[in-house]
């Protein structure tokens, strides 16, 4: 196969999961969160259980009109979605979905993963700075210092797992929890969660951070800030970071899983199984996380800035090095 | 070699792309009108040195330059134009300042002084060719190991500096402040 014809298909495949998974987590996302607060969710469109709601959300932003304020920097202002989608688009690169079914098993894996999507961070500024809108500009201000802040934990979180396994490709990481204790004939594997657990718990919260979601989402406080960095965006350009912030939260879900709860891998199933169930495997663990952050968006009211700050200088950072020294320790004694 | 040789290998494409965005966004940062758009040229700059860097298969180097440069201290300096002023559209102030000939002969000075080093030591020396990126394991090896009591020198100067400039940005609180931190 070409390497062109190749490019070709990893364009149109990537161009398909996108919005599909972006429409199945919103739809998840309007469904779960209904039944928490004992409503219904959409319930009209496309018949029964209203599935076709987020095809008509959709198409509604295809419709309108792709505004520029008058007062924005143009070129910026159109760039910022793009850099945000490239961002969550270079993290598909290494997520192992099977046994060989990585895109591109780097040896650099998870380091290229956090170098990669802290590049979106300069597009929640630009957009921020280039609306010429005093709120997005503070939005777009919140949303930087926070995702400084939390960047830090959710770098040193992942270290522990590094020194666990030896190595930073993610496929790696997946083998070493397949084969944690080898002996001659048998191996016996053991998801990192069990002894990273400490660290599961600050990735996760960093992450959350990091999506600015609930209740996190200072950067875009609707009842002060109408809606931080994206007031201003509409139609296809505000869809670009709808679905960029769904695709991130699948993504950084997916790499939650690969860490500690074993990627692919599922107990006691052979190689040449896990080749076709593996993808589905990593599906339901990702779906867990999923689940899991809509039931902390109903759960927690949001943070102050302050509080937000604290929770990652004072709590989060000290927790992550101290968790690195322990497992450095403990990696060297036993 | 010749041009056709030249030609004929696509990264050489490559490498002229890359280079000329890089130069150009270079030039951008230090004659754009407006501090943030140079900020942003910045990036521009920075991504193009990161792929020149991947071009020598130098992965790690490269995915350093992004965390670290792209991911933070760029961010850090966008946060701190914006946090104190920041118009879109011309900026009023002057950003530029007339002493144009001495800095265009420092940079020459530097460009000189940098070729020459680089050509007098390694003129003529024709590396082999990379085929893949040094494992992170064997650059580890170097830094921790042969390389472990330069390594660490430079991360006592860097906290020393950082220790430096937390004392110079700090005030003290006065006894009131003090007094209304505690009840809050």
């Amino acid at each position: 196969m070409s390497p062109w014809l190749a490019l070709a298909i990893w364009l149109v495949v990537v161009a398909t999961i996108i919005p599909v998974m972006g429409m199945a987590i919103g739809y998840a996302e309007m469904k779960i969160s209904a039944h928490m607060q004992s409503r219904i969710g959409p319930y009209f469109a496309g018949g029964r259980f209203g599935w076709a709601q987020l095809i008509a959300d959709g198409v509604k932003f295809f419709q309108k009109e792709d505004l520029v304020p008058d007062n924005a920097d143009r070129p910026v202002y159109k760039m910022a979605p793009v850099l945000v989608m490239v961002g969550t688009v270079g993290l598909f690169v290494v997520i192992p979905f099977g046994p060989g079914l990585t895109p591109q098993n780097l040896d650099l894996g998870i380091f290229y993963a956090l170098a990669i999507s802290s590049i979106g961070t300069i597009g929640v500024l630009m957009a921020g700075w280039s609306s010429g809108n005093k709120y997005s500009l503070m939005g777009g201000l919140r949303a930087a210092g926070q995702l400084i802040a939390y960047e830090l934990p959710l770098v040193l979180a992942v270290v522990g797992v590094v020194i666990l396994a030896g190595t930073m490709s993610l496929d790696g990481i997946v083998q070493a929890q397949i084969s944690w204790f080898s002996e001659a004939g048998w191996s016996l594997g053991m998801p990192f969660v069990i002894v990273q657990a400490v660290g599961l718990g600050v990735f996760f919260i960093a992450s959350l951070a990091e999506l600015s979601r609930i209740p996190f989402d200072m950067p875009i406080a609707e009842s002060e800030l109408v809606m931080g960095y994206l007031t201003e965006y509409s139609g296809f350009r505000f869809l670009f970071f709808f679905l960029a912030e769904f695709a991130n939260m699948f993504t950084l879900s997916a790499i939650a899983a690969t860490l500690f709860l074993g990627g692919y891998w599922v107990p006691g199933v052979p190689d040449s199984i896990l080749q076709f169930v593996g993808p589905l495997v990593l599906l339901g663990k990702i779906a867990l996380f999923i689940f899991v952050s809509i039931w902390v968006r109903w759960t927690f009211p949001r943070f102050r800035e302050d509080q937000l700050q604290t929770l990652a200088w004072k709590w989060l950072v000290p927790i992550s090095l101290a968790n690195i020294i322990v497992t450095g320790v403990l990696k060297v004694v036993l | 070699m010749g041009f056709e040789d030249w030609a004929a290998e696509p990264l050489n494409w490559v490498f002229l792309a890359v280079a000329l965005a890089t130069t150009i966004s270079g030039l951008r940062v230090v004659t754009s009108p407006n501090v943030v758009h140079a900020a942003l040229f910045l990036v521009a700059a920075l991504a193009g040195t990161a792929a020149i860097f991947l071009l020598l298969a130098a992965e790690f180097l490269a995915w350093v330059l992004v965390l670290v440069y792209i991911g933070a201290v760029i961010v850090l300096f966008l946060f701190g134009i914006m946090i104190t002023r920041a118009p879109t559209g011309r900026d009023e102030a002057e950003v530029d300042h007339q002493r144009r000939l001495p800095a265009v002969l420092v940079s020459a000075a530097l460009f000189a002084l940098l070729s020459w080093g680089l050509l007098s030591q390694w003129g003529d020396t024709t590396l082999d060719r990379v085929t893949a990126g040094t494992p992170t394991s064997v650059l580890a090896e170097g830094l921790l190991g042969r390389f472990v009591f330069p390594f660490e020198v430079v991360g006592f100067v860097l906290l020393a500096a950082l220790v430096g400039g937390i004392t110079i940005a700090r005030r003290d609180l006065s006894p009131a402040e003090e007094k209304e931190r505690e009840s809050r």
